[in-house]
């Protein structure tokens, strides 16, 4: 069956929220029912959301491996980090 | 079963409209509607824990509930919803012979499914600006929407898939076919709906539908055969009768419990 129901990746953006968060994932077999697969697991249908589904294939992630030579040297440089900046009055969201 | 004349005459769906003191019509209307949606919704609800997916599952089961509810609405309008689900014999319900038929295989499911959905959107759509059912349809229509868009998307993958799907999806259709044409026999209380037009709308849709799936639309009778009409009157098929014993068991063993 996991040959042809592949993984698919589920991503909603609630109807009030800005971006798409992972919800999930799930079997489909192409990407249309797994659309519709999504709707009825994640979102139970409410109006005005919006959901993505990719094939669990076509993500890339960094490996917990490489951790350290990923991600330590962006933490030990505080110039690189905004933080010696005022946020002017009225920037939301930043 | 064999329909006889006189079974169709007097079908205890007229006593009770009288009984609710609403308009005759509209009661044997929201029976017919209501009825349909019930014993889909408990025919789907059989899949449970065994469609052939996790996914499947949900979306058959979502789909029941929606028909549930549909039917809850539809079958207080007439009188106390329980009272109609789980104490009226077989010949008092009035639902189409369609939707009682036997959930077969997932391929025989889903072309009920089509063929019934299609006319239920249809149906509903026509139904928006009735006074009596036109809030019911506006909320109902978007529900059965999804339904048809379920199973199109489902005949579509089954009759265009491989050889053996292709060939149960088309044995299912050409099973269900005969019980179409009893859903355009025109029902007392919804004057809104013109019966002709659903009935082109609804093949037009249906017949695309089967032939973008590769499948071929059935040639049998859908009109005067012996099933047409007979479920609006109270007239079941066999398989009916036994869904609507397990159904009833537990309310007709404690009669009068609150559950």
């Amino acid at each position: 069956m996991s040959g042809d129901w592949p993984l698919w990746e589920v991503f909603v953006r609630s109807r009030r929220g800005l971006s798409h968060t992972h919800a999930g994932s799930l079997h489909a077999p192409d990407a249309e029912l797994a659309l519709r697969n999504a709707r009825d697991l994640y979102t139970r249908r409410s109006e005005g959301v919006s959901i993505w589904v990719v094939p669990s294939s076509a993500i890339t992630a960094s490996s917990p491996d490489e951790k350290d030579p990923f991600f330590e040297p962006a933490a030990d440089k505080p110039y690189r980090h905004p933080t010696f900046y005022e946020i002017p009055d009225g920037v939301k969201h930043l | 079963m064999t329909p006889t004349p006189e079974t169709t005459t007097g079908a205890p769906a007229t006593a009770t409209a009288a009984a609710a003191g609403a308009p005759a019509t509209a009661t044997t209307a929201a029976l017919a509607l209501g009825d349909d949606a019930l014993v889909l919704s408990h025919r789907l609800a059989e899949w449970a824990g065994h469609a052939p997916v996790l996914e499947e599952e949900v979306a058959l089961a979502n789909i029941a509930l929606d028909l549930l509810g549909q039917a809850r609405v539809l079958l207080s309008m007439a009188r106390d919803e329980d009272e109609l689900a789980y104490l009226r014999e077989e010949r008092a319900f009035t639902n189409l012979q369609l939707v009682e038929q036997p959930n077969g295989d997932f391929a025989h499911t889903i072309a009920r499914q089509l063929l019934f959905s299609t006319y239920q959107r249809f149906l509903y759509e026509a139904l928006a600006g009735d006074p009596v059912f036109g809030p019911l349809a506006a909320k109902a229509v978007k529900e059965v929407a999804y339904h048809q868009d379920h199973a199109e998307q489902w005949t579509l993958r089954l009759g265009d898939g491989t050889d053996e799907s292709h060939r149960r999806m088309q044995r299912g259709l050409d099973a269900l076919w005969r019980y179409s044409g009893e859903m355009f026999r025109p029902v007392a209380g919804l004057e809104a709906v013109n019966w002709q037009e659903l009935e082109a709308r609804w093949l037009a849709s249906v017949n695309a539908v089967i032939e973008r799936a590769t499948l071929t639309v059935p040639e049998g009778p859908r009109h005067g055969a012996w099933a047409a009409g007979a479920g609006r009157q109270g007239l079941h098929t066999e398989p009916f009768g036994r869904m609507l014993a397990e159904m009833q068991h537990l309310h007709r063993s404690h009669p009068g419990a609150s559950w």
